[in-house]
């Protein structure tokens, strides 16, 4: 097997991710620079997104046998890399009032965002295995950043002990499907199966069983999700924004292409079912948790308990208008979550994250711009119109109905009520008469983040009053999970 | 063009007012009012120009239309157009727009600019909900309309307006989504049949359904409307929010936003699934006349006075319903003509409240009483607002109500003719106990406060004059609605056809 140009052009966006983590540790080793290092990463992000284009003139280009860039991969790249930019301006406001170094989080950053790269271009299991790991790796020291405080501390240490039971129960997953099919490789994976080859059914179903325990884990969907209140809570709020959308963004891309690509939910009932009561319980047990936090940060938490079990629905309405659905939804996600940390970021002082209920009292006649830039995120959140996540639920239900699933879309419309009523409290504190004594919040709001939340709302507003654009880019992206 | 800059001037206008607001407040209350008197004078042209033309049931059946696609993907298009029903409601839109301005001139003096935001935008929205003819866009104004009516209760309201935003949006958004499923289903529903995705009004109405789809399919669109509406076991959120909200939300709640529930009725549940309205107009019948009663009796039980107006929004919206579901001439006439007068005597006596309380800081009818000697105007203002709402002949309401009982006598329901009748009687027992406590007796808080003025008479007497017009000489809102009455009952009796054959 030779390396062509071709795919080395395929693989630039993550050798240069690659690269970049490398310049900064060096420039770092060399003289400590903040802003230099931020400046590199953002570069080196930018340089990268910029080279998809190059790269989607040669999609589909297997990289034999582990990765595969193809106009899916490439998106949820694209993806993964804005978020990160995103989270890098908000990381270097947000460090820069605190005590630690902040030089090596962007080196973290780095690393794990070329992991989530790997996830979601990966057409087999160790390449699936090193994807999950690098990123998961770089997770237990960035929700531990802050070393100082207690609670990111906390944060590191169960998501270490978490991640690496749940990895274990991939791996073994792995093994046993390995051990029934004799491949690793997606497509193999499909050939076999779809053949009707000699396969114990028994040891093929607790290999995914394990498999999706696995998923779930990453995605925080209930049961696995006992980890998520406590991380979001401790890790800094960058770093939670950084959980919340490129780690599970990425992993939900995997479970995507994996399951397409081998239709192995299709094919077995009981897979479908522990996926639909994987949905359910998600969906029930997180926005009704919810209801009951009084912090910001832990409401999000366990809003985005619910958010995974609703893509999940459209992830079992399959077809295209499920992938559709589902990555439609992630964008929405994405740009919706880190609205919503990013004001949490720029509010935080230098002790501690603004996530108490009363921190955001009164926020919007302080602030209006900041108030309105979160009161649009929770709408979105809430599925109201006029904002992306509008239009995102409006997709997933109507997956869900061209699927005949009405089970579940009757389930999500009951259970988005309930997440309304917590939201609201949300706006009914942003909106309230200002407490008169100050509260300590962050005054002063750094030029970069604040272009970036107006980003984010204007992309909002855009996505659910003028989708067509961002559906035509979706629809030709999952092409090519679809056959 | 001129459908769409109906909705951008609203549109347009709050965001001005916002941003002017933080140098003048006055100017935000002018450019709301320029706004909404520009959005009346042009629907006003548009009812002279279109008042006497009678169009052909094909596609021409609109006035005006605008069409986009929007998100072609999906088969979803910017399609606003209008009909006489739909002109007839935006001219209401617009004249209880003006109101709201100039209602809450003085009575809102905090975050002014905020507040004209939202109120425009509620407007805006309610403007999308009468034009729109795609269901998808429909429904968007339909949820978008929410969000502000949601902060104008929240921020402006009175004592419990936590309590009441949020139940009026968690009952409204629960419904809605109900109905968005219907939407989907008939959707599917449609392209199964036809192999072709469509949003569009014109599109669904020939769908072919089996009589339990369409059944299920009614009852999701039914449940969405009937909450706005709002039906008798579906009202409770009503009068937490419309005590709670400010003087301009009750306006807009009750005389426009109810009225988008009875307007979905018409234009889509009774077109679009004709077969299964019919099987099911029994039971929307017996829930609107026990709504009349109840609504009533509710009404004759408060002492909060806007507790006491809101509780006769369930019963005049019963007569709505009933007049719907009874579907013949006389019925539709008499609901439209309800529907609009509704909005015009409630809202005034919402007003008379609210401006009651800006002055004596109440709205407890046994603080209240003997007003009348300290402001006669007033008070003989809201004694005839009360008359209109206890249908006295002559004005508007009467008209309303009685044709609305006619056409359900004959449509057969004797029963519920009389059974809604005697709901007549008890509106008498609250409006005249209103007044009797209110105005009369003794002053024993010894009130005095000042009397109506300049601003506040520019409010009532164009509100006087229309509602003594409609009670005389209703002819020319028949007119302009036949057109539009006619094609809804062609949609329907086509529909009852193919699916007997």
């Amino acid at each position: 097997m030779t390396f062509s140009s071709a795919d080395l052009t395929a693989l630039l966006p993550l050798i240069v991710i690659s690269a970049t983590a490398i310049v900064v540790m060096l420039v770092t080793a060399v003289r400590r620079s903040h802003a230099a290092a931020a400046l590199i990463t953002l570069a080196g992000l930018a340089v990268a997104f910029v080279r998809l284009w190059p790269a989607a003139s040669l999609v589909p280009r297997q990289v034999p046998p582990l990765l595969v860039i193809d106009s899916y991969a490439l998106f949820y790249i694209g993806l993964i890399l804005a978020a990160a930019f995103v989270v890098v301006i908000l990381s270097y406001g947000y460090f820069a009032r605190q005590k630690e170094h902040p030089e090596e989080l962007y080196i973290l950053l780095l690393v794990a965002v070329l992991g989530a790269m790997v996830l979601v271009a990966s057409a087999h299991f160790v390449s699936f295995l090193l994807g999950l790991e690098l990123l998961s790796i770089a997770l237990y020291a960035l929700n531990a950043y802050l070393r100082e405080r207690t609670l990111p501390l906390e944060a590191g240490i169960k998501y270490l002990i978490l991640a690496a039971a749940s990895a274990a129960f991939l791996l073994f997953g792995m093994a046993l499907i390995y051990a029934e099919l004799g491949t690793m490789e997606f497509s193999r994976i499909a050939t076999l199966v779809s053949s009707g080859a000699e396969v114990s059914r028994p040891i093929l179903l607790a290999g995914v069983a394990l498999l999706i325990t696995g998923f779930g884990f990453k995605l925080a969907l209930v049961p696995f999700h006992l980890w998520t209140p406590d991380i979001y809570e401790g890790a800094p709020a960058p770093v939670t924004a950084f959980v919340a959308t490129v780690s599970k963004g990425a992993m939900f891309a995997l479970l995507l292409r994996y399951f397409y690509s081998t239709a192995m939910a299709r094919r077995y009932e009981p897979i479908f079912a522990i996926l639909v009561i994987l949905a359910v319980a998600s969906m029930i047990a997180g926005n009704v948790l919810a209801l009951m936090q009084n912090n910001v940060k832990r409401i999000l938490a366990y809003s985005s308990i619910a958010h995974m079990g609703y893509v999940l629905v459209a992830f079992l309405a399959s077809g295209s208008m499920g992938a559709q659905a589902v990555t439609f939804y992630l964008v929405a996600y994405f740009i919706t979550t880190l609205g919503a940390f990013g004001v949490v970021t720029v509010l935080s002082p230098s002790d501690r994250d603004a996530d108490q209920l009363d921190d955001y009292r009164g926020l919007f006649w302080k602030r209006p711009v900041l108030g309105s830039i979160f009161t649009l995120m929770l709408l979105s959140l809430a599925g109201i119109p006029a904002t992306a996540g509008f239009f995102a639920k409006f997709y997933i239900v109507a997956a869900g109905a061209s699927a005949a699933i009405w089970g579940l879309i009757i389930l999500l419309v009951l259970t988005s009520v309930v997440g309304l009523y917590y939201y609201l409290r949300v706006v009914v504190a942003v909106f309230s008469a200002p407490i008169e004594k100050p509260v300590g919040l962050n005054p002063s709001l750094q030029l970069a983040s604040g272009a970036v939340l107006g980003v984010l709302g204007v992309l909002l507003v855009w996505l659910g009053v003028y989708p067509s654009y961002i559906l035509g880019v979706v629809s030709t992206a999952v092409k090519s999970l679809t056959p | 063009m001129i459908l769409v800059w109906l909705i951008v001037i609203l549109l347009a206008a709050g965001a001005l007012a916002w941003i002017v607001a933080r140098w003048s407040a006055i100017g935000a209350r002018w450019i709301s009012l320029i706004a909404t008197t520009v959005c009346l004078a042009l629907s006003l042209n548009l009812w002279h120009r279109y008042s006497g033309e009678v169009r052909l049931l094909s596609n021409g059946a609109w006035f005006l239309e605008v069409n986009f696609a929007w998100i072609p993907q999906l088969g979803i298009h910017f399609h606003l157009a209008m009909d006489g029903l739909s002109l007839l409601m935006l001219v209401l839109t617009f004249l209880l727009g003006i109101m709201s301005v100039l209602t809450s001139w003085h009575e809102i003096d905090h975050a002014v600019g905020f507040f004209h935001l939202n109120l425009m935008w509620i407007l805006a929205g309610i403007a999308g909900v009468f034009l729109a003819v795609d269901l998808f866009l429909f429904y968007f104004a339909w949820e978008l309309m929410l969000v502000p009516m949601y902060f104008l209760i929240a921020v402006w309201g009175h004592e419990r307006r936590i309590y009441a935003a949020v139940k009026f949006f968690l009952f409204t958004q629960a419904c809605g989504l109900l109905m968005l499923i219907s939407i989907l289903a008939l959707y599917f529903a449609h392209h199964s049949v036809t192999g072709v995705y469509s949003f569009e009004y014109s599109d669904l109405l020939g769908t072919a359904l089996a009589p339990r789809t369409a059944f299920l399919i009614m009852l999701g669109f039914f449940i969405g409307f009937a909450v706005k509406l709002p039906m008798f076991p579906l009202h409770p959120w009503l009068p937490d929010a419309h005590t709670e909200a400010p003087t301009a939300g009750s306006v807009i709640l009750a005389g426009l936003l109810l009225k988008t529930g009875a307007y979905g009725l018409l234009r889509f549940v009774v077109p679009l699934f004709p077969g299964a309205s019919h099987e099911f107009a029994p039971v929307a019948m017996t829930l609107a006349t026990i709504g009349i009663i109840y609504g009533a009796v509710m009404a004759f039980a408060q002492t909060d006075l806007k507790r006491l107006v809101a509780y006769t929004s369930v019963s005049h919206l019963g007569f709505v319903l009933l007049g719907i579901y009874a579907w013949n001439d006389l019925a539709l006439q008499g609901a439209l003509i309800s529907m609009i007068c509704h909005g015009i005597s409630t809202g005034s006596l919402f007003m008379l409240v609210g401006q009651l309380q800006e002055r004596t800081h109440t709205r407890d009818m046994d603080r209240l009483g003997g007003l009348w000697t300290t402001i006669p105007r007033m008070s003989g203002v809201a004694m005839f607002f009360a008359m209109g709402s206890m249908g006295l002949p002559g004005l508007g309401d009467f008209v309303g109500e009685f044709l609305v009982l006619l056409g359900t006598y004959r449509a057969g329901y004797i029963g519920l003719t009389v059974a809604a009748t005697i709901g007549v009687l008890f509106s008498t027992l609250y409006a005249l106990r209103f007044i009797q406590r209110a105005y009369h007796g003794p002053n024993t808080n010894s009130w005095s406060i000042p009397d109506l003025q300049g601003r506040e008479w520019l409010i009532y007497v164009p509100m006087m004059a229309i509602l003594l017009w409609l009670g005389v000489y209703p002819q020319p809102v028949f007119r302009t609605f036949q057109p539009a009455m006619q094609n809804l009952q062609h949609y329907a009796s086509q529909r009852i056809e193919a699916s007997r054959r």
